[in-house]
């Protein structure tokens, strides 16, 4: 495990949240629990298990390329604080 | 010292497909704002993705196509960022297990042919489309979800003008096989171009700096040819280069700094679980592989060797697909497939672009062009009655013979009834006639135009001519 106050601000950087000292002390230990919860998982011998990325047995599920009804326009727009011009309003981007 | 260019290119591409990637929402350019949009491609809460089985199929294909192989495993990674035209707050893309790798496009380049390595091309979904106001952004999502295919190149191409023309080549590829419509005006293609320099003889590679979303082939060429020199003269001056990634400014013609490696992206990729890998099967493998078609350049090569057509023609037909393989039917045992070539881009062309048809529509055999041909070669009749053999074929599909036996279009080329013709001619024109025995040569294509129209057009242009100058010269 790396150095927990950087892993906490990288975090808190990438999640676009800003925390009080407070809150950085408690989710920090709390960060720190669950962590050395996971790495549990390290004490594992999992030699020469194949690493995998479901443990759904499942493969292939498709669909065919048929359209269908989409949501109505006036539905699709409902739960956006703002509108206009049929489109979702956000803060300017600028990058 | 001198310098090279190392150049890779990372094109994204939709595909053409009915619906959207996870959903069934029309995949449709143009659409009023808002409306293609679901639950699943608005990303809210609670919605589960299911790929279309036909952005599979063509995802195989275009692997096929691009000479790459198709793994027998594929997954699904989620590619975590912050963006309004992003809404689920990821992309899914395919990370460590792409659906094809390792393949190469052999293109015209110069003089020669030259080939670039691909190092995959693999499936993910287009973001919304966003409009920028004075003091806000809207978001469009209907164009979020679409299936986009990202074919990203081995760092092969060594110039400006070679990235040009491995993208229009791989452009021509991904039309004739039906997998998009590469339309750039609709946004359908974009481009993010990988660019270093170094020393020549230097094995590593440079520092990369990448432009990012550019949406023109014109456009690579000249922010590719304008970053090569900036980098040089960097390095000229004793500069050092950092890895960054850059914008073109296309009415400035310059690059500007995006931003450098130290804040540079975390994706936090990890696999996607609600997506389930795809494992292609042999008879599915084989089912693709049944629509794999000949390459443009195989198809323009082809066409050159075994009709003998100019390269400018074979282009022509492999630009056009349709007329192509109209083309070939018609030329097929041709003693003259040039001058068969010629009908079918002039004529037949001028005519389908006239009526608004295709050549679907078109009501004569194809082979009767090739017909039509022999007819003027074998001088059953001159190539202007011809013309007009063509217009009645094109608007009756009666065949060449038929017309011209029909209209008694046959061509006079019995010297006794020709003779007629010019006697009389060279009576009815004194004039033109006592020029050309005076040296005026150009006299004489008068006198030929008199006998043609005497004749209605079904003389014999040659035998016209020589006896003409028979007659007048005795």
């Amino acid at each position: 495990m790396g150095n927990m106050r950087e892993d906490l601000q990288h975090a808190v950087k990438l999640a676009r949240i800003e925390l009080t000292a407070e809150e950085e002390a408690r989710l920090g230990s709390q960060l720190g629990d669950i962590l050395k919860y996971v790495d549990k998982l390290n004490e594992l011998d999992v030699e020469g298990v194949e690493p995998t990325a479901h443990a759904v047995p499942l493969t292939n599920v498709l669909r065919e390329d048929e359209p269908r009804e989409s949501i109505s326009h006036e539905a699709a727009m409902r739960n956006a604080p703002k509108t206009a011009n049929g489109l979702f309003i956000v803060p300017k981007i600028v990058e | 010292m001198e310098y090279e260019a190392v150049i890779g290119l990372e094109t994204h591409v939709q595909l053409r497909t009915r619906t959207k990637m996870w959903c069934g929402c029309a995949n449709e350019y143009g659409a009023e704002a808002n409306t293609n949009v679901c639950p699943v491609c608005l990303g809210l809460p609670g919605v589960l993705p299911v790929p279309n089985a036909e952005a599979l199929r063509k995802t195989a294909l275009t692997g096929m196509l691009l000479n790459c192989d198709v793994p027998s495993y594929a997954k699904w990674d989620r590619k975590n960022y912050f963006y309004p035209d992003n809404p689920k707050n990821y992309q899914l893309t395919q990370l460590d297990f792409p659906s094809t790798i390792e393949g190469f496009v052999d293109f015209e380049f110069g003089e020669g042919t030259e080939r670039v390595r691909i190092n995959r091309a693999h499936l993910e979904e287009d973001v919304g489309k966003s409009t920028h106001f004075a003091d806000h952004s809207g978001v469009d999502f209907n164009r979020a979800g679409v299936p986009l295919l990202e074919i990203v190149t081995e760092p092969d191409l060594t110039g400006a003008d070679m990235a040009y023309e491995y993208l229009n080549a791989l452009k021509a590829i991904l039309e004739y096989g039906g997998v998009s419509d590469c339309d750039m005006e609709k946004g359908q293609v974009r481009c993010d171009v990988n660019i270093s320099v170094r020393p020549i003889g230097q094995t590593e590679l440079g520092e990369k700096i990448e432009i990012k979303n550019m949406n023109s082939f014109s456009g690579v060429r000249r922010a590719a040819g304008y970053e090569i020199e900036r980098q040089i003269g960097v390095l000229r001056e004793g500069g050092t280069l950092v890895q960054e990634t850059r914008r073109w400014d296309d009415a400035v013609g310059i690059t500007e700094s995006m931003r450098t490696k130290e804040d540079a992206h975390d994706y936090r990729y990890f696999p996607d679980p609600d997506l389930m890998p795809h494992t292609p099967s042999e008879e599915w493998l084989a089912e693709v592989r049944a629509s794999v078609m000949e390459l443009p350049l195989a198809r323009k090569r082809r066409l050159m060797a075994d009709f003998q057509l100019p390269a400018s023609d074979a282009e022509v037909f492999v630009g056009d697909a349709a007329l192509g393989d109209y083309f070939e039917v018609a030329a097929n045992g041709a003693k003259n497939p040039k001058a068969v070539a010629n009908w079918v881009m002039n004529n037949l062309q001028a005519k389908l672009v006239e009526t608004g048809g295709s050549v679907a529509d078109v009501k004569f055999e194809a082979s009767a062009i090739g017909e039509l041909v022999g007819l003027i070669e074998g001088g059953q009749i001159n190539s202007k009655i011809a013309q007009d053999v063509f217009v009645k074929m094109f608007e009756s599909g009666k065949s060449p013979a038929a017309i011209v036996e029909e209209k008694g279009l046959s061509q006079v080329s019995d010297s006794g009834e020709l003779e007629a013709f010019c006697n009389e001619a060279i009576e009815a024109n004194p004039g033109p006639a006592e020029d050309f025995r005076n040296g005026k040569e150009t006299a004489l294509n008068f006198l030929k135009g008199q006998v043609m129209k005497a004749s209605r057009g079904k003389a014999n242009p040659q035998m016209v001519g020589e006896l003409l100058k028979n007659i007048l010269g005795s």
